[in-house]
């Protein structure tokens, strides 16, 4: 087993050694509303109880996600936010922030930063792990070594279609945690979690003792206690992603803190 | 580089010049995708492979290119374009293949191999609407059920084929999203597919995308190209000193480039939209290089020429044609061009236009507008070439899709 350093390994191993539930990791896109309120909905959520803090870098085309993270993407878009920008703010955060931060992006903007310079900065802004969409295990070789010199976990995603052996060199390649998605498709909330679920989590037990999140499709809290029989964590991205969509637009007097909080809240309930 | 003097034969070549093993032509392709899509991108390229091995499959796709298509496509001297100077100039006239366009060399070997892999479904996306079109055709052909997604932008100043498709038994989706046009049609195209990979087949349109996309386009377009050398061989008893095409994603380029890729002494020339000017969101010239011209990157599965902004953003394009209003170029463009083995330029809206109307007037034919771009440029080019040469223009699509637009364009 590969032993990470970082904050990611700890929070698995305390949500392990805790047998209250599974762990919560939440996904939000950076800068929907706009990139101050995504200060507060981190702070949030990370007094909601969250134990990993997804954070997505919104893109012009975001091929792998449904429309809830879409429209999010062009709000954000529209209100400036960008890698850099993304980076700076979650530095002047992360002292307030006991959570490990992943970065979720498409490659892209990595490239276009440099993946040197982005790793640099990455460190510097207190990231502990990232997840690029389209750069699957052939493209992401170098990308890992800027990743693990600067102690930066490298998340890779395990899908239903992903082979036995890709399994196993995901489970070499890996670390912090895997990322399995329970179904084929876009990102989206959806009233059950997948049927493969437990096979997906089976599947990946028997050729890695990293920890997994499962993830696409989770909104209520029987989702995330059903997965909770399976795997370390339960992601939700859509389902919060709309929750911040309907209450930024009332917000006054930190009504979307307040909601956000009380959504995970809800879904640790 | 194999022996030129493989290439006699009118039909598609393969295994000819394939990429690296994780599909790389230089420093450009590979397979940027969301992991679910590898394994069915491994699945196509082992089925691809097995299907252009397999002589039955061959002669099938050589059978429907030749009764179906209408292979091979005349090659034709024009009387009166390049009158006033002393330089021959050759159409490929690819307008005169069923549905219209050399989209349809691809739509039909890709819609065989679909049927070989035993999927029931075909999703494609399309820009101006031609390669959903062909696609349309070889999939009632064939009878896969097909849906093609087209940006509404496109849908408006393409009309006509929606009309096309729709005859055809496909579905014609419309995307809201971005700029309305082929990538963010090719966009949801791919959503499309990463949520029903077991029973759908992705009909990519160009030589685009991850592996083996550019280089499965490319053979079946290679038709082109062979077609073309053995014509110009026996009509004018030589090699043209000047090939010219434009580029979109860049399908009927390399399908026509392929055929002389290895005659050193043809200058192989791709053109790209000019559009209003070279600026950010005003034009679709990925190699026009300095402010607003493209930057190497990944979109749509694939590391290419790309035009973005300084966050890696892609920026809107813009092109009066449909077909070359996208933002990223075939990753081996890129690489010929490294090599040196290709040169880029690009033509205006405007230019185009003029190109659109001279051949018209002057030989009575149409072209569509991504090809008149190509005729723009052999215009000017023609200008400065010595008395005795001869310029081959794949003429890639016919204009009868243009008409409005290119009315709505004059009035302007």
């Amino acid at each position: 087993m590969k032993v990470a350093e970082g904050r990611l390994a700890e929070a698995f191993a305390r949500i392990r050694a805790d047998k209250a539930g599974p762990g919560l990791v939440t996904y939000i896109t950076a800068g929907d509303p706009d990139l101050k309120r995504t200060e507060g909905i981190l702070l949030a959520l990370q007094r909601g109880g969250v134990d990993v803090l997804e954070v997505g870098v919104p893109w012009s085309d975001p091929l792998a996600d449904g429309p809830v993270i879409q429209r999010a993407t062009e709000r954000a878009l529209a209100g400036g936010t960008n890698l850099s920008g993304v980076l700076d703010m979650l530095g002047r955060l992360r002292p307030e922030l006991r959570v490990p931060i992943v970065l979720f992006s498409y490659a892209n903007p990595i490239l276009r930063m440099g993946a040197e310079r982005f790793a640099d900065r990455a460190r510097e802004a207190g990231v502990d792990g990232v997840l690029v969409l389209d750069l699957p295990i052939e493209e992401a070789g170098e990308f890992r070594g800027l990743m693990t010199t600067r102690g930066i976990d490298t998340i890779l995603l395990l899908s239903p279609t992903t082979s036995d052996a890709r399994l196993r060199a995901a489970a070499g390649l890996g670390s912090g945690f895997l990322y399995a998605i329970s179904r084929l498709g876009v990102t989206g909330a959806r009233d059950a979690v997948a049927e493969g679920a437990e096979e997906m989590v089976r599947r990946i037990r028997s050729v890695s003792a990293l920890p997994i999140a499962l993830g696409f499709g989770i909104s209520k809290p029987e989702h995330v206690r059903e997965v909770g029989k399976w795997a370390d964590a339960a992601v939700v991205g859509s389902a919060l992603v709309n929750v911040i969509a309907q209450a930024a637009g009332v917000d006054q007097n930190g009504e979307l803190d307040a909601r956000v909080e009380e959504y995970v809240r809800w879904l640790k309930s | 580089m194999s022996d030129t003097n493989t290439i006699t034969a009118d039909r598609p070549v393969f295994g000819r010049r394939d990429p690296d093993a994780r599909g790389y032509f230089g420093a450009y392709g590979g397979r940027f995708v969301p992991e679910t899509l590898v394994a069915p991108i491994e699945e196509l390229t082992a089925g691809y492979f097995a299907a252009r091995a397999d002589e039955s499959f061959r002669k099938e796709l050589d059978h429907l290119l030749r009764h179906y298509v209408g292979r091979p496509t005349p090659l034709y001297e024009t009387r009166r374009l390049a009158a006033s100077t002393g330089v021959r100039v050759f159409l490929k006239r690819e307008d005169l293949t069923h549905t219209g366009a050399h989209k349809i060399n691809n739509s039909i070997g890709q819609a065989l191999l679909a049927r070989r892999m035993g999927k029931k479904r075909v999703v494609a996306e399309t820009g101006a609407g031609q390669h959903g079109v062909a696609t349309a055709a070889a999939c009632a052909l064939l009878g896969l059920e097909c849906d093609v997604y087209m940006g509404s932008e496109d849908m408006r100043r393409q009309a006509l084929n929606v009309v096309r498709m729709e005859l055809l038994g496909a579905r014609v989706k419309r995307v809201d999203a971005g700029s309305c046009t082929l990538k963010d049609a090719i966009n949801e195209a791919m959503r499309d597919w990463v949520t029903n990979v077991a029973d759908t087949y992705y009909l990519l349109g160009s030589a685009l995308g991850p592996h083996p996309y550019p280089l499965m386009v490319r053979e079946f377009q290679s038709v082109i190209g062979m077609e073309a050398r053995v014509q110009i061989l026996e009509q004018a008893g030589r090699l043209p000193d000047v090939v010219v095409a434009c580029v979109g994603g860049g399908s009927n380029a390399i399908g026509m480039f392929d055929g002389f890729i290895d005659d050193a002494e043809v200058r192989l020339i791709g053109v790209e939209a000019g559009g209003e000017k070279i600026a950010p969101g005003r034009h679709a010239a990925r190699f026009a290089g300095g402010p607003g011209g493209g930057l190497t990157g990944v979109l749509h599965g694939t590391r290419t020429f790309v035009l973005q902004d300084e966050a890696g953003n892609i920026e809107l394009t813009h092109s009066i044609s449909a077909g070359l209003d996208y933002a990223a170029v075939g990753p081996e463009h890129a690489w010929l061009r490294d090599l040196g083995r290709t040169e880029y330029v690009n033509i205006s809206d405007a230019e185009a236009l003029e190109g659109f109307q001279a051949l018209g007037r002057l030989e009575g034919i149409l072209p569509a507008l991504e090809s008149a771009h190509a005729v723009a440029h052999t215009m000017r080019l023609i200008k400065d070439l010595p008395d005795g040469s001869i310029v081959l223009v794949n003429l890639s699509g016919r204009g009868d899709k243009d008409v409005q637009s290119v009315v709505e364009a004059l009035k302007k």
